[in-house]
């Protein structure tokens, strides 16, 4: 009786000594992954950090340490680096950044659903081929089409406008967005929308009333993307854009680099700060409609 | 109002993959039809061909005097209930209902009456300003009926449209929509319906009369009374009724049934039933027409094993390597006995005989069968 009753006991003890070892460990183990990857966190944002930090600095300040938190800040990059060296205040550039986004997205948006809902759901001849070198252009180092396209604009007139920079956008142009919305559109399923052509809607108010708002969260993707990168596009303004006064900021921001002699570097970084803000603003905006909603198209029984 | 007529209507995919083999059929104005059959079968891909939502590789279908092979679906006056009610996610229920008269331009004032008239038929008024995901299966399958009623059609057309709920509400649903299509032919209205299920209890209890498919082909098309009475062949035979009908393969030979080494006197009613006398024969006799007898003519059999229903058992007895089921009165199981032979007698009225080689029921001629 005794023996039973002590054996019971070291066996509650026992169990109960196993599980705080358990509750220590598993803190342990929480505290080193937190750590851990608070710290590769930390490491990998650290740049963006220093670049705020760096754009409240004085220019003298920048190379003498690489810490991040400004020893007395200013606003000095901020007011002169918006002034620029050239006739135009940054507004300037950003409202042609803005003047060849808002066409080439709302463009992209709409030429490519069009394409994408043709080639998910209807049969028309050579469809076959056709998608076949929508995927070969998906393939195409866009290097190879620089110089014909050059030409091309060239003969078209449109140099030194923004229209090279948004129209092949606006028709369709990216092969990667049709790629994506086709792949989308294929796993939706059709019911709805022959439900809508038994409901007497036709292919265009199919694709109004029924499909897009179903495509909603591909589409918010579609816009993100093309907002990111043409923000950041470089290349397509240099080759393009030859006045000064049709600059976007990925352009204005080279151009406060080459035309001071000595850098006034808190300029170009608190430039560089501003420049970067719209796509964040936008990405953080955008991004529950982002990730939510892929899975809210079409309901199970 | 609109009658549906198809004639000779076949579907080929690309080129080589016949499904649908010229399908003849009258569906009368005001009649409900039930398309019944296996899965994969093609009833589904006929009335997908009926809503517009299918090209037809040749024949025609007619609805309402018109011959609608190249109408768009909108104009065949018909609507459709789908399976997974196809429901529009973004549109709250309101404007699943309106969609339509919206698309058509209907005023206002009209389209916001025929919603509340119907949402009142279907009692769906508290989910008006729902979004379709905030509904429960069966409140999802009242809005896809609801938007098929608003349209007023000539025709509808439901695609499997209970398959997805429980048994439960399954036959309250089914009660729902016999009870609709009563209430619009009393109002003067008499729509005609095409059902599509694979479900036979659904067939039977809905439909004025059921179209058996199989692989294409129509097998029989009948009231669900001489359908489960007399049915043409083996195929609608071994389909319709529950448990299946036991199909015996034998022959037979002066009037009598020859199984192994057993031999069933017909008797005089079912003889006089025959049209030929096929020397592979195959004897069909429901379940529920088997008594047990301890004298006379019966097939002898082994009993293998019994499941109690409740207030009836079905006995599985092996006879001469066939598998028999019938279905006797839990009392008549008692009192059988102990032994493991049992002696069935088929009630010989409700006898079939089938062709084997080509599988026509033989035993309709006269028509003097039990009803």
């Amino acid at each position: 009786m005794t023996d039973i009753s002590l054996a019971k006991t070291s066996a509650r003890t026992l169990d109960e000594a196993a599980a705080a070892k358990r509750a220590r460990m598993h803190l342990i183990s929480s505290v080193v992954r937190y750590a851990l990857l608070f710290g590769v966190g930390f490491l990998m944002l650290y740049p963006l950090i220093w670049l705020v930090g760096a754009s409240f600095k004085t220019n003298s300040e920048i190379f003498s340490g690489a810490g991040f938190l400004p020893q007395s800040p200013t606003v000095e990059g901020y007011v002169q680096g918006w002034q620029t060296s050239t006739p135009y205040t940054f507004g300037r550039f950003f409202w042609n950044s803005f003047l060849i986004i808002l066409p080439k997205v709302i463009g992209t948006a709409i030429s490519c659903t069009m394409v994408a809902y043709a080639f998910a759901r209807f049969e028309f001849p050579f469809k076959k081929i056709l998608f076949g070198s929508v995927i070969a252009v998906l393939l195409l180092p866009n290097v190879v089409t620089r110089i014909p396209q050059y030409i091309l604009f060239r003969d078209l007139g449109w140099l030194d406008s923004f229209l090279p920079l948004w129209v092949p956008s606006a028709l369709a142009g990216d092969a990667f967005f049709v790629f994506m919305l086709v792949q989308f559109l294929r796993s939706l399923p059709t019911d709805m929308e022959e439900a809508a052509r038994v409901d007497g809607a036709n292919s265009l108010q199919t694709l109004v009333f029924i499909v897009v708002p179903m495509l909603g969260p591909a589409l918010v993707s579609v816009c993100l993307f093309q907002f990111m990168w043409t923000m950041n596009d470089f290349l397509g303004p240099l080759i393009y854009i030859s006045s000064v006064d049709k600059y976007p900021v990925s352009l204005a921001l080279k151009l406060s680099i080459d035309t001071t002699e000595a850098f006034e570097w808190n300029r170009i970084l608190a430039m560089s700060v501003l420049t970067i803000t719209p796509a964040l603003v936008v990405f953080f905006a955008a991004q529950r409609y982002f990730i939510e909603g892929i899975s809210a198209g079409g309901r199970k029984g | 109002m609109a009658y549906v007529q198809l004639k000779n209507l076949e579907k080929v995919y690309n080129n080589t993959n016949k499904v649908v083999h010229g399908l003849s059929l009258d569906i009368k104005d005001g009649e409900f039809m039930v398309f019944v059959g296996p899965s994969g079968c093609a009833k589904s891909t006929t009335l997908r061909m009926i809503a517009g939502l299918e090209e037809i590789t040749a024949g025609d279908i007619i609805i309402g005097d018109q011959r609608v092979n190249d109408l768009s679906p909108s104009k065949r006056q018909i609507a459709m209930v789908f399976q997974n009610y196809a429901l529009y996610p973004h549109m709250k229920v309101r404007g699943n209902l309106s969609f339509g008269l919206r698309i058509a331009g209907r005023p206002k004032a009209e389209i916001a009456a025929a919603v509340d008239k119907v949402a009142a038929i279907l009692e769906i008024e508290p989910l008006l300003d729902r979004l379709p995901k905030q509904l429960s299966g069966g409140q999802a399958q009242r809005v896809a009926l609801g938007r098929a009623l608003i349209k007023n059609p000539g025709v509808f057309l439901f695609d499997e449209p209970l398959s997805n709920l429980d048994a439960k509400l399954r036959a309250s649903m089914r009660v729902r929509i016999t009870d609709l299509h009563r209430q619009l032919k009393a109002e003067g209205n008499s729509p005609t319906v095409v059902y599509v299920t694979h479900d036979q209890t659904e067939a039977m209890t809905m439909g004025d009369r059921i179209c058996v498919m199989q692989a294409g082909r129509i097998m029989q098309v009948a009231t669900p009374k001489e359908l489960y009475n007399a049915p043409a062949n083996l195929f609608v035979a071994g389909f319709i009724g529950t448990p299946e009908m036991n199909l015996v393969e034998g022959a037979m030979e002066g009037g009598d049934f020859v199984v192994g080494s057993q031999r069933l006197a017909m008797g005089s009613d079912l003889s006089g039933r025959l049209s030929s006398q096929p020397a592979d024969a195959v004897l069909g006799i429901r379940p529920q027409q088997f008594s047990l007898v301890a004298h006379g003519p019966a097939l002898e059999a082994k009993l293998v094993h019994a499941e109690f229903m409740g207030h009836e058992v079905y006995m599985h007895a092996d006879c001469e390597g066939r598998r028999l089921v019938s279905v006797v009165g839990a009392a008549e199981f008692e009192a059988r006995g102990q032994s493991d032979v049992i002696r069935l007698r088929p009630d010989p009225k409700t006898l079939h005989v089938f062709d084997k080689s080509d599988g026509r029921n033989v035993s309709l001629h006269g028509g003097s069968i039990a009803a």
